[in-house]
């Protein structure tokens, strides 16, 4: 021991210079979110609080103004009723994109000729790009000439004014959220369903329980983590649907699927009020934030379980 | 409005040898253009520096035909002014976007294309520098072109093609019904009635709840003596009845409050409207589907009274990019552009309506059937004209309280006075 030469500056220069490695290594990753996380939304928060116009441009010139914005954005005649729509459109499309690919994963389950083929189509409709299926809606769920409606009449329904009543159309529009939505919620769902061993099914199959007895007490509570996670998800993804709702209806008819996302883009977008545009924009991140961190609570619970 | 009719798939298959030719040409060019821009300095352009031998242009003309028709057109007047140019085309939608990039780090281009709707909001910051410092007036261009390109006193942009909406009808459709083409509101009313037959509507329009509703709202808004100025009045309440009225007897879908340009098109085009409101950009379109279509002026609400319409187009503006030899030489091609021989050429070749009224015989001499259209545009408005950069507020005034009315929300008085409340004051 006593032979071994000076070994404390030796192994603490290693240690500085592991250290430093490590910190190579981490340094891209922090650059990447600074200039593609950190800046955006330090200067969407600058922006919220400023008289933004198309003259900032080009002068730099944006004199601050407090909670204007957000002020002006609130007292809209508009954001009540996007506030209402986005709600309805969240918990609407959440809902049924949760059940159906919950029967969907829990179908896939059993072993049955061309199970693979039948699940790999219905991913079809997260493959197409989204402003590719709100087009083809739109001419699907045309009033007169529409397929949907053509179908619906070969029943003896009367036609339905999926896009152009101020009371269908948001369900319309939920309707096609939820069918893009599905193969996210199936997907991750089979996948968690996977995870639960066939012994404890036919450990309760020995009891009597099978059917929905096996879902409510096996499958159920064992895929509790995933279902939370699937939501959580779920939430974040359809507050900021966009494209689909400005294909489909643009807003309209008359602000009937107008929501908090349509709305913060047509401000600024359409209108070049960049300041009321970031503040709305700003309401809704922080209405996602919530979810999301009640989303790595869970995920970091279910590490420690 | 026009741009909305365009998709952002701005792919030229036919223009890849052009595009190489741009690129080698871009190459000597910029190694040239670097002189003069170093001897400049900040401020100074002096124009001393050097020789101007390129200039960059950026427009949104990004789908055939017109790509290919302004890209020669460019090129054959950066010919004779003795430059070459650097185009860039975006799509209609990410123009704005574009430049206002591009305006805040002071890297627009010589010559800028802009919907003629936008240049108020753009001319507003400063971007852009008055033509007449380069010696161009608007003297022979048709009124309404010229309020368009002009801002606060100033004529910032100007441009060879006008384009309007007109109403477009199916002559077999109507030939069938034994019906003429409406002038007037009651007509319109009555012919779009006795054409709503065998699944197909006698009229169409759109009353989408975009910038392109109001567009098409306008025809009907200002032919009623309306004002842009004060939104809910009986006269626009008139106009919106008209709208109400078709939609409530069935003689248009209730689909309008979601159809784009395009979807009437598609209507028009498949035989399911006998009627649409549209422009001449669609020519090629109903020209492809062997539809026997012909185009009239807007009906007005009784005869003898004068249909105004709104005027479409783009503008070409020079921005203040500071280097004045560029500045200079941009607006000589522009002026060239802006010259009877151009303008007949791009128009007859691209169905839009010359800005100039001196070119209009020789137009009409080759393309009869635009006549009505010609006509709408030398009595045409611009959208902000009286307003300027308050127009966009206006304009979502107008589509809200369309959408309002047509989907029964409330009357039409009362759905533009809501609108003018929420919206515009």
């Amino acid at each position: 021991m006593m032979t071994e030469p000076r070994p404390g500056p030796a192994r603490r220069q290693m240690r500085r210079r592991e250290e430093a490695f490590r910190w190579a290594f981490l340094a891209p990753a922090i650059a990447f979110l600074l200039l593609y996380f950190g800046y955006p939304i330090v200067k969407n928060l600058m922006m919220s609080v400023q008289d933004y116009t198309t003259r900032t441009f080009y002068t730099g010139e944006a004199p601050f103004v407090g909670l204007a914005n957000y002020a002006a954005v609130v007292k809209s005649s508009v954001f009540s009723t996007a506030l209402i729509n986005t709600v309805l459109f969240t918990v609407g499309s959440i809902t049924g994109q949760f059940t159906i690919g919950l029967a969907l994963a829990v179908f896939f389950k059993k072993h049955f000729p061309l199970n693979g083929v039948m699940r790999s189509l219905m991913l079809l409709p997260w493959l197409l790009p989204m402003i590719v299926s709100s087009a083809i809606w739109k001419w699907m769920l045309d009033k007169d000439s529409g397929v949907v409606n053509q179908l619906l009449g070969l029943a003896g329904v009367e036609n339905i004014p999926w896009l152009t009543s101020t009371e269908v159309a948001l369900v319309a529009v939920v309707m096609v959220n939820i069918w893009l939505g599905i193969p996210f919620n199936m997907t991750i769902l089979y996948s968690g369903l996977q995870d639960i061993p066939d012994e404890l099914y036919e450990a309760a199959a020995l009891d009597g329980a099978t059917g929905w007895k096996a879902f409510r007490n096996i499958t159920w509570p064992l895929l509790r983590p995933v279902v939370s996670v699937v939501l959580i998800l779920g939430v974040v993804y359809t507050l900021k649907v966009l494209d689909i709702i400005l294909g489909l209806t643009e807003g309209g008819p008359s602000g009937a699927t107008e929501t908090l996302a349509t709305q913060s883009y047509r401000l600024s977008f359409a209108n070049f009020e960049f300041g009321q545009g970031a503040a709305l924009g700003n309401i809704l991140v922080l209405i996602s934030l919530v979810f999301a961190l009640a989303y790595l609570r869970m995920t970091r619970s279910g590490v420690e379980d | 409005m026009f741009i909305n009719t365009r998709n952002a798939a701005g792919s030229h298959p036919a223009g890849s040898r052009t595009v190489n030719r741009r690129r080698v040409l871009q190459g000597a060019a910029l190694a040239a253009a670097a002189l003069p821009l170093a001897a400049c300095g900040r401020g100074g352009a002096t124009g001393k520096g050097g020789e101007v031998t390129s200039l960059k242009v950026l427009d949104y003309y990004a789908d055939e035909p017109d790509n290919q028709i302004f890209q020669k057109a460019l090129e054959a007047a950066a010919e004779q002014v003795g430059v070459t140019i650097e185009r860039e085309a975006v799509s209609g939608t990410g123009l704005i976007q574009k430049v206002l990039q591009m305006s805040s780090s002071r890297t627009l281009p010589d010559l800028l294309m802009l919907d003629n709707p936008d240049l108020q909001q753009i001319a507003a910051t400063g971007a852009l520098a008055p033509l007449s410092t380069f010696g161009i007036t608007a003297d022979g261009f048709i009124d309404g072109f010229v309020g368009a390109g002009t801002y606060d006193g100033e004529l910032y942009g100007m441009g060879p093609c006008a384009n309007t909406l007109g109403l477009y009808y199916n002559k077999d459709l109507l030939d069938a019904a034994g019906v003429a083409v409406p002038t007037t509101w009651d007509e319109l009313k009555s012919t779009a009635k006795t054409l709503t037959k065998d699944g197909a509507y006698g009229v169409a329009f759109c009353a989408k709840a975009s910038y392109e509703g109001s567009w098409q709202f306008l025809p009907f808004f200002w032919s009623a003596g309306a004002d842009e100025t004060d939104i809910a009045t009986p006269e626009a309440a008139s106009a919106l009845q008209l709208l109400v009225g078709l939609v409530n007897d069935g003689s248009a879908s209730q689909s309008v409050v979601n159809w784009g340009q395009g979807d009437l098109g598609e209507q028009f085009t498949s035989g399911k409207a006998a009627m649409i409101v549209n422009g001449p950009w669609m020519t090629n379109t109903f020209n492809d589907s062997g539809i026997n279509w012909g185009v009239a002026e807007m009906p007005v609400p009784k005869a003898g009274d004068t249909a105004v319409s709104p005027l479409g187009g783009e503008l070409w503006t020079v921005p203040a990019t500071g280097d004045e030899a560029r500045q200079k030489k941009a607006a000589e091609l522009l002026a060239v552009l802006l010259g009877k021989e151009s303008i007949l050429e791009l128009n007859t070749t691209r169905f839009t309506i010359p800005t100039r009224e001196e070119a209009d015989a020789d137009y009409l001499a080759e393309l009869p059937d635009m006549e009505p259209l010609v006509t709408a545009v030398n009595n045409g408005r611009s959208r902000t004209a009286k307003l300027g950069e308050a127009w966009p507020k206006t304009a979502e005034a107008l589509y809200n309280a369309m959408q309002s009315a047509l989907t029964g929300k409330a009357a039409p008085l009362q759905a533009l006075q809501t609108a003018k409340a929420d919206f515009v004051s």
